[in-house]
């Protein structure tokens, strides 16, 4: 008997000291570097979003491959090669990935970080973030969904705009890259991505334009993201992929294409969009004077609802008036029996809830403390796009229609939230209890809907190899709000046609942006 | 939260041949918590509830080794705000105790045990919708050192428990911790228990004051006004009362009561027990 005790206690102490095998490791960590199968030399033609010519903000020649100055930058490069510790390998494969997915996952990180609803003031009321004072509690911003769309919006557009100037001064100049000026320098990044010219860097475009609009989008987070983009451009510098003086170049053009953007982001009517109580009791007031149930904050203390005038932020592919014009019908009146219907069908699933349903439930939840269904679109998308072969330019270019359909979705979503202002399922009926949080915002329509109607559209124009598996997770994600007992159906079935109207709109934008 | 055996810690053995067995209702509550160090109650949650009945037993392989079990069904709930309390049958806990020592110079008595344990789940319970979530999910191993003494009727009895849990796997993609993991694994720390137990105990009838602590040795706090998450550093120190009184022959009622005076991304629980408990004879015969 004692040695059957032995024996299993032997077995247990190494289990219990091979404790590294915990370590959970992400799915892009394996990832092989970015590996174009077409260099996209054409992309100074295409179409940008801001930019009113490629060659908008001007970049100097470079000075030429035999200048003293550019040998020096060579000998710098040689001199990191010689001596390249394990860290500094790990950085050079981790950003060869790619510097459009590394920082859209950056940028998830720090939605998921920051999106948290404030805690209330001993009064009861709640503290606003301050892009003023971001420090001090509830550090700014709050980057709830709509917040987030835009963030990731601004970020994938102003990428692409950026790779189209460089994509210009890159057939420009016709640059070499150094290995090919030196061949002692080793190239230990993908050939394929260094096809294109060197001067400026991609991936320095990269950095420098996404760094300047996360300045503007988490001002507390500076410090993190300057690390970040230092540790991206020498990570280049060591791969032999670019000298310092394309890492300038493309950093200094990266800077100028953001410049565009943060002046747009300023005055886009974001800043306004959390409105004052006026406003937030006038919402309510008009619902009344229709004879309607209002919404009403299901928090305790009440909060006040999430941006209420985020509807009338300026969209990057809809203007205010077709805003309007693609409102959807009203919603059924909170006394008629259709409305009745529709909540007994949601208490329905509420009392019978199902593992598989429950799965979904928690799958698309997204909700404080994630990365916003847009972020999940983003993860989805980045996932599809890991093994199709694309250029930066083409990453960035099809991340940017992805996010501007979010972040119109976002807008038009939000417009019909506070246009119709229709109460939760379970604040008209107190026995539907949820299985996910309840956001603090009216119904009608579901924002997972109008977000995964109009990604799914984007991404399966840009795959459509993959548009069945796109659209089911589409309608899994919608239908998940009606299964955690949050929605009615008929909010998850009109957001997603609305959706799928926006994400339309980005296809024919793609269809004539000259990538295609 | 840990549910604890009722007899995987404490300084008694079963005798050869014989089968404890019982159930035993467990009721618990709190209202307060604590969001990483911050001590919060929290109007959308109002009280969580949790009520528990738990299966369990110790057999005795020989006086010097036992087996045990527990298995418990689980139902969560809350007073107000609108998430949906959870029911189902939790874990299973198995452990083997082993009397590594045993000596007694009248009038007291030195014993030393060993316990090894396993546990996992047995139904596929959500962990990711705490705190309404039954569970954790993870699967352990532990390993259990208890010391006790005895002078006349009264004991000291101490312990210390390492358990190892597997990670586990959520429905989402990816969450935040205190950094981003595009992953559904979830990397469990591991955990140190100890206890420490002074009381009464004659024959059958044991009256005993506790104070134990769990210290997860890794994990994250809960940010402010974030939802709790399976692989937080959870902390906790408990005091409470352990009660087994004999009614008749082999049958004996349980009870005991905790409550939790210090912790950390945890509920402060205040919990009650009761239970019965009877003692079977199972010597072989040969059918």
């Amino acid at each position: 008997m004692k040695k059957i005790v032995l024996i299993i206690f032997l077995a247990v102490s190494t289990v219990l000291f091979d404790s590294c095998s915990k370590e959970v490791i992400s799915v892009s960590d394996n990832q092989t570097g970015l590996d174009p199968s077409q260099t996209d030399t054409d992309a100074k033609n295409w179409k940008p979003v801001l930019l009113s010519a490629p060659n908008e903000f001007a970049i100097d020649a470079p000075s030429p491959v035999t200048s003293p100055d550019y040998v020096a930058e060579l000998n710098e490069i040689l001199g990191w090669q010689d001596n390249l510790t394990n860290e500094q390998i790990e950085s050079i494969d981790y950003w060869k990935a790619g510097g459009v997915l590394r920082w859209n996952e950056i940028l998830r990180e720090l939605v998921a970080k920051y999106n948290l609803p404030p805690y209330q003031n001993a009064d009861g009321n709640y503290p606003v973030p301050s892009a003023a004072n971001p420090f001090s509690y509830p550090q700014f911003p709050f980057s709830n969904p709509p917040y987030a769309a835009r963030a990731y919006a601004y970020v994938s557009a102003a990428q692409y705009d950026a790779l189209i100037a460089a994509s210009y001064y890159k057939s420009q100049y016709k640059r070499e890259s150094p290995g090919k000026v030196n061949s002692n320098i080793k190239l230990l990044v993908p050939e394929s991505q260094v096809k294109n010219y060197a001067y400026p860097s991609e991936e320095a475009v990269i950095s420098g334009v996404t760094i300047e609009i996360l300045k503007l989008l988490f001002p507390t987070e500076i410090a993190y993201i300057q690390q970040k983009g230092y540790e991206h451009n020498l990570s280049r510098l060591m791969a032999g992929a670019s000298t310092r003086s394309d890492l300038a170049a493309g950093e200094k053009l990266g800077k100028l294409v953001a410049s565009k953007f943060v002046v747009r982001a300023r005055n886009d009517r974001a800043g306004q969009a959390g409105g004052n109580a006026d406003l937030w009791s006038s919402l309510a007031q008009k619902a009344i004077a229709k004879g309607e149930t209002p919404w009403i904050s299901q928090e305790s203390p009440l909060r006040p609802p999430m941006l209420p005038r985020f509807g009338v932020v300026k969209g990057f592919l809809m203007d205010s008036i077709s805003v309007i014009n693609g409102r959807p019908v009203a919603p059924p009146s909170t006394n008629s029996e259709e409305f009745k219907k529709d909540v007994e069908e949601v208490l329905w699933y509420s009392e019978h809830e199902t593992k598989e349903r429950y799965k979904l439930v928690d799958f698309w939840a997204d909700g404080a403390g994630t990365y916003t269904p847009p972020g999940h679109w983003n993860a989805i998308a980045c996932e599809s796009f890991a093994n199709q072969k694309f250029s930066e330019v083409r990453w960035a270019r099809n991340l940017a229609l992805l996010n501007m359909a979010m972040m119109d979705a976002a807008i038009c979503c939000w417009d019909a939230k506070y246009t119709f202002f229709t109460p939760r399922p379970c604040q008209v009926n107190p026995k539907i209890k949820t299985t996910t949080g309840l956001p603090n915002f009216p119904s009608y329509t579901s924002g997972h809907s109008t977000f995964s109607g109009a990604a799914a559209t984007v991404l399966s124009h840009i795959i459509p190899a993959k548009a069945n598996d796109f659209n089911n997770f589409a309608n899994e994600a919608s239908l998940s709000r009606l299964y955690g007992a949050i929605h009615y159906k008929r909010d998850c079935d009109v957001g997603l046609k609305m959706g799928k109207a926006i994400g339309e709109k980005a296809v024919s934008r793609a269809m004539a942006d000259g990538a295609e | 939260m840990m549910l604890s055996a009722q007899t995987e810690s404490d300084g008694i053995m079963m005798s050869k041949n014989n089968f404890c067995g019982g159930l035993a209702y467990t009721y618990s509550y709190w209202d307060h918590y604590w969001e990483g160090t911050f001590r919060r109650n929290n109007a959308n949650i109002g009280t969580v509830r949790t009520s528990s009945i738990t299966a369990m037993g110790a057999y005795g392989v020989n006086d010097r080794l036992n087996i045990l079990f527990s298995l418990p069904y689980i139902k969560t709930s809350s007073t107000a705000g609108t998430l949906k309390g959870q029911k189902g049958i939790q874990d299973l806990n198995l452990y083997l105790k082993w009397l590594a020592f045993r000596k007694n110079v009248d009038p007291s008595g030195y014993s030393i045990f060993v316990v090894l344990g396993g546990s996992t789940r047995t139904s596929d319970y959500a962990a990711d919708f705490l705190p309404m979530s039954i569970g954790l999910k993870s699967s352990t191993l532990s390993a259990r050192l208890i010391g006790d003494y005895q002078i006349k009727d009264f004991f000291v009895t101490v312990s210390g428990s390492y358990i190892y849990r597997f990670n586990i796997k959520i429905d989402r993609p990816a969450y935040y911790t205190d950094k981003m993991i595009y992953s559904n694994e979830v990397f469990m720390p591991d955990v140190f228990s100890s206890k420490l137990g002074l009381g009464y105990r004659k024959g059958d009838l044991i009256l005993e004051g506790v104070v134990d602590n769990m210290n997860t040795l890794d994990g994250f706090d809960i940010r402010k006004n974030d939802m709790p998450f399976p692989s937080n550093k959870m902390e906790m120190t408990r005091a409470g009362i352990n009660l087994k009184v004999p009614v008749i022959n082999g049958l004996s009622i349980i009870a005991n009561s905790f409550y939790t005076i210090q912790g950390r991304n945890v509920g402060q629980s205040l919990s009650g027990s009761i239970g019965a408990l009877y003692i079977f004879n199972l010597k072989k015969t040969n059918t």
